[in-house]
């Protein structure tokens, strides 16, 4: 347990500055390099490295996989149903404009595309961590022969 | 003969990690490496797209403060911008500091949502001509007719006929006619440039973009990969709890043995 | 929201909406219904979208308000109307026959999963058949294929031989998928466009290397996706292993889809103009006659019928390129009336292999024996299906190869001649292998083994969608005028021949 100190204390250290950065890239996104698929792997990376240093049980006892589906589905709908509210407000399919029409800086633009990188990152996100607790939660059975 | 083939070292890269990729793919029977294979299979094409897009010296389509504060003190008034913006068909506003691809893609927008679908698109056609224009030295290396004569080809575009153009929207295709060599630089944009209307402020040539569009194109394309390797990767974990192995020898060897009860004899179906 | 302005949206975003969701549901009856409801809705929204096309001519829909070329476009001719209809069509009677059979073969856990992934299947299927823009295709593409692999891969649960064919495929599927990056790619460099009809403006009289290398890799990588015959590979055992719904829906759509797009990419974005295209018109009826006798042979030697079917389904891809081979209106036509009607004649039949396997747990050709005492409705429906396979009068079956003869006649070349003659010949052999399963079906059931025991009737649901795909099979082989009215004008459009609607 206390052989790891030093990694966990590091990763403690970056945990909360990755989150961060990972929050700069997604909503920074919208009018500079970034967005939702980046800032997604960026978030997940924080956990994983979470769960290489704490485990697996550690990781999934603060982000419990159950949680995933709802999340990768939330991020899904943020993401279609922004499109579709562009419909009902009268425009095409993930037409944005139509949130805002009468701003004069393209504000519809920007809440459109904020709300769909959004719905990108928590899906990103969330898929990342399925397939992550996927592969490393299974049991450890290959041999190093195997490989 | 070594400058043509130098000048084109990223195709040769291409081109290598394809066929690297490809021959992973074939020759290896684990399912990992198979996918390993795959993967730089994959990669490769990214790599011909996003070198097919740049620019010799040019930047990512970022519009900075410095650009706006340059383009304001060429005296180009807000309102004029704005009015540009909103009667005439390019639909965005003028005040800066977002992606030029917003901007270009944007011109049309009104149009777009009234009839004129047709007219729309052969406005905003002209635009995407600077797309073309990093292309052509591939088709040159490809022989047969050159890329003055491809640029020639290409359909006249109509800027001309567009005063009220954004001068933004024009400006990251211009960049990258600016940047590419005079003999694939196409006349016709050549033209279109000069009969433009006279707010383009001066800086803005000066600025090289690179072709944004490959980029995001390789960006979902990069996305379809990692679900591809996710996919690949859980079958990989199934096939080896299902059967205990990974290699493709002895896959085969326990369906045999499953369906005959012998090893050697290929079953009928798999044949297929 | 002006409904009928919004149409062709529509029956993208409703699975897509809708996958999600799916996978909220708890497992059991609950993602099925919702998957069936959505199904219907994508159908009856194709359906208007097809009358509206045949009514006011090809729709075009900007994505987000961005108008083409630089934005995503939606462009509904004729042809994509018609394979859209015949998709969600297909979905529509699928869904709700696959309940039982997804009972019986997916661990009852994964069955949200299982619906979301058909949804989103789905999606991306119609996606590929709407969008304009050629990028966008490949990534539909690619949305619709991952959903395929693991739906491929549910099959596991009753043979994990699935896992392998789900790979196989995946490999396979994404080299033709890169393959057609690629050709995207160099066609972007050639012209600086996505947008198909774009493409096609800009391409014409292209005819150097690089869009020749261009047509070549969008030709194998799409060759790869329809299971053009060297490269059907991955087909026979994805079909034989996947479960009993995915494999009636996909033989019915998927392999269709890609026809479509091939179609699309042939005619729309290359077209005449380009001199190559007549290169691969005649590689395409070579490879379209080996596919017949081929994939034809190879069905006769089968003893596995979801195999020797999947087989039959290589060889009638043959069939559709052949028909796309002549590179005339009534050949286009004839290829696409074909891919409606050997949708509706693979889906009947794979839909009573799937009632066999739930009730008797085998699609070998053994589990068949008796059947026809066992099961009589379902055999009927074998057998219509079959009769309609080899094209016998007043079956879809005949109607597509009478379409098909007489486009090959009417084109008149020494060698479309002889390809008239193979394909008389090719469906003899269709008889053949057709005749191997009713014959097994009219032995006495048997009395020991493993196929041996008492079965309960099929349930109700299932006979019923079976049913009314072979009631499809029948009407439309009676009532052949609307199809092929449609096809003929789709082919017209996608041809440009028709000035006024083409481009």
């Amino acid at each position: 347990m206390m052989g790891h100190l030093i990694l966990r204390v590091v990763i403690k250290l970056l945990f909360a500055p990755i989150l961060l950065f990972g929050l700069y890239v997604q909503f920074h996104g919208d009018y500079g390099p970034g967005g939702g698929f980046q800032a997604g792997v960026i978030f997940a990376s924080a956990f994983i490295l979470f769960a290489l240093g704490f485990g697996i049980k550690e990781t999934q006892k603060r982000l419990p996989p159950t949680v995933l589906p709802f999340f990768m589905v939330f991020g899904l709908l943020l993401y279609a149903l922004t499109g579709v509210l562009g419909l009902f407000m009268g425009g095409n399919f993930l037409d944005y404009y139509v949130l805002a029409p009468d701003s004069h800086h393209n504000a519809g633009q920007h809440i459109g595309i904020l709300l769909v990188e959004f719905g990108v990152g928590v899906a990103v996100f969330s898929a990342m961590m399925t397939i992550f607790y996927f592969f490393a939660g299974r049991e450890p059975e290959i041999h190093d022969a195997d490989w | 003969m070594w400058d043509f083939i130098l000048e084109r070292y990223n195709y040769w890269v291409v081109i290598m990690l394809m066929m690297i990729g490809l021959y992973i793919v074939i020759s290896r029977g684990n399912l990992v490496k198979t996918l390993v294979g795959l993967n730089l299979f994959q990669t490769s094409v990214f790599v011909f797209y996003i070198s097919m897009a740049r620019i010799a010296g040019g930047t990512a389509p970022i519009y900075t403060k410095a650009d706006y504060k340059a383009r304001l003190k060429e005296g180009l008034p807000q309102e004029q911008i704005t009015h540009i913006s909103y009667t005439g068909n390019a639909g965005h506003h003028g005040e800066a500091g977002y992606g030029a691809y917003e901007e270009e893609a944007k011109s049309g927008y009104d149009a777009a949502n009234g009839a004129g679908h047709e007219e729309a698109g052969g406005e905003s056609g002209s635009l995407h001509d600077g797309d073309a224009v990093p292309s052509n030295d591939l088709s040159s290396m490809m022989g047969e007719q050159g890329s003055t004569e491809v640029a020639a080809q290409q359909p006249m575009p109509e800027l001309h006929d567009m005063p009220n153009m954004d001068p933004e929207a024009i400006s990251a295709p211009m960049g990258m006619d600016m940047a590419a060599s005079a003999s694939s630089l196409p006349v016709s944009d050549n033209i279109a440039y000069e009969t433009l209307p006279n707010v383009i402020p001066s800086n803005v040539g000066d600025v090289i973009y690179s072709n944004p569009l490959p980029h995001v194109l390789i960006l979902t394309a990069i996305v379809v990969g990692v679900a591809t390797t996710a996919v690949g990767l859980a079958l990989a974990v199934r096939i080896r709890e299902a059967y205990g192995t990974i290699e493709e020898d002895e896959l085969e060897a326990a369906d045999n043995i499953a369906e005959f009860g012998r090893p050697q004899t290929k079953a009928a179906g798999s044949v297929g | 929201m002006d409904f009928f302005a919004q149409l062709p949206a529509l029956p993208v975003v409703v699975p897509f909406v809708a996958a999600p969701l799916a996978l909220l549901m708890p497992p059991g009856r609950m993602p099925w219904l919702w998957a069936t409801l959505v199904s219907w809705v994508s159908f009856g929204l194709s359906l208007l979208l097809l009358e509206q096309v045949w009514i006011n001519g090809p729709i075009t829909y900007a994505m987000g308000g961005w108008a083409a070329p630089l934005g995503i476009i939606y462009y509904i001719d004729l042809a994509n109307a018609l394979v859209l209809s015949l998709v969600t069509g297909i979905a529509a009677v699928v869904f709700p026959y696959a309940y039982n059979s997804v009972r019986d073969e997916i661990n009852h856990s994964q069955t949200p999963g299982f619906y979301t992934a058909l949804l989103l299947c789905l999606a991306g299927l119609t996606g590929v058949t709407m969008t304009g823009d050629a990028f966008n295709v490949f990534v539909f593409l690619e949305v619709s294929s991952l959903a395929t692999y693991t739906l491929v891969a549910m099959g596991a649960g009753r043979d994990r031989r699935a896992l392998t064919a789900a790979f196989n495929y995946l490999v396979m599927g994404t080299i033709g998928a890169t393959f057609f990056v690629i050709g995207i790619g160099l066609l972007y460099q050639a012209t600086g466009t996505l947008n198909m009809l774009d493409l096609h403006e800009r391409l014409a009289g292209q005819d150097n290397r690089l869009v020749k290398a261009a047509f070549a890799f969008i030709i194998t990588g799409l060759g790869l996706k329809l299971a053009m015959l060297p490269l059907h590979l991955w087909l026979p055992p994805a079909y034989t292993y996947a479960p009993s719904a995915i494999t009636a829906f996909l033989a019915a759509t998927a392999t269709k889809v890609a026809v479509y797009i091939m179609l699309r990419f042939l005619f729309t974005v290359f077209g005449f103009d380009f001199p190559f295209l007549r290169v691969a018109l005649d590689f395409f009826l070579v490879l379209g006659i080996a596919g017949m006798f081929i994939a034809s042979l190879a069905a006769v030697f089968q003893d596995d019928v979801k195999m020797l079917l999947a087989y039959s389904s290589v060889a009638q891809i043959g069939y559709m390129l052949l028909g796309i081979s002549l590179g005339t209106v009534d050949g286009v036509a004839a290829s696409l009336i074909h891919v409606v009607n050997h949708a509706f004649i693979k889906a009947a039949l794979f839909m009573a292999v799937g009632i066999v396997v739930l009730r008797l747990g085998s699609h070998q050709l053994r589990a068949f024996q008796g059947l026809a005492t066992r099961m009589p409705w379902t055999s009927w429906g074998i057998v219509v299906a079959g009769l309609s396979l080899v094209g016998v009068p007043a079956t879809v079956g005949f109607v597509s190869k009478y379409a098909l003869l007489s486009a090959v006649f009417a084109k008149g070349g020494t060698m479309e001649i002889i390809a008239g003659f193979l394909i008389l010949a090719s469906s003899l052999l269709a008889v053949v292998y057709m005749m191997r399963i009713i014959k097994v079906m009219l032995e006495p059931v048997p009395t020991e083994g493993p196929f041996a025991r008492n079965i309960a009737a099929p349930p109700l649901m299932m006979r019923l969608m079976l049913w009314i795909m072979v009631g499809a099979n029948i009407y439309f082989g009676l009532q052949a005028q609307p199809v092929i009215a449609i096809a003929q004008k789709a082919a017209a459009t996608l041809l440009g021949v028709d000035s006024g609607e083409a481009f």
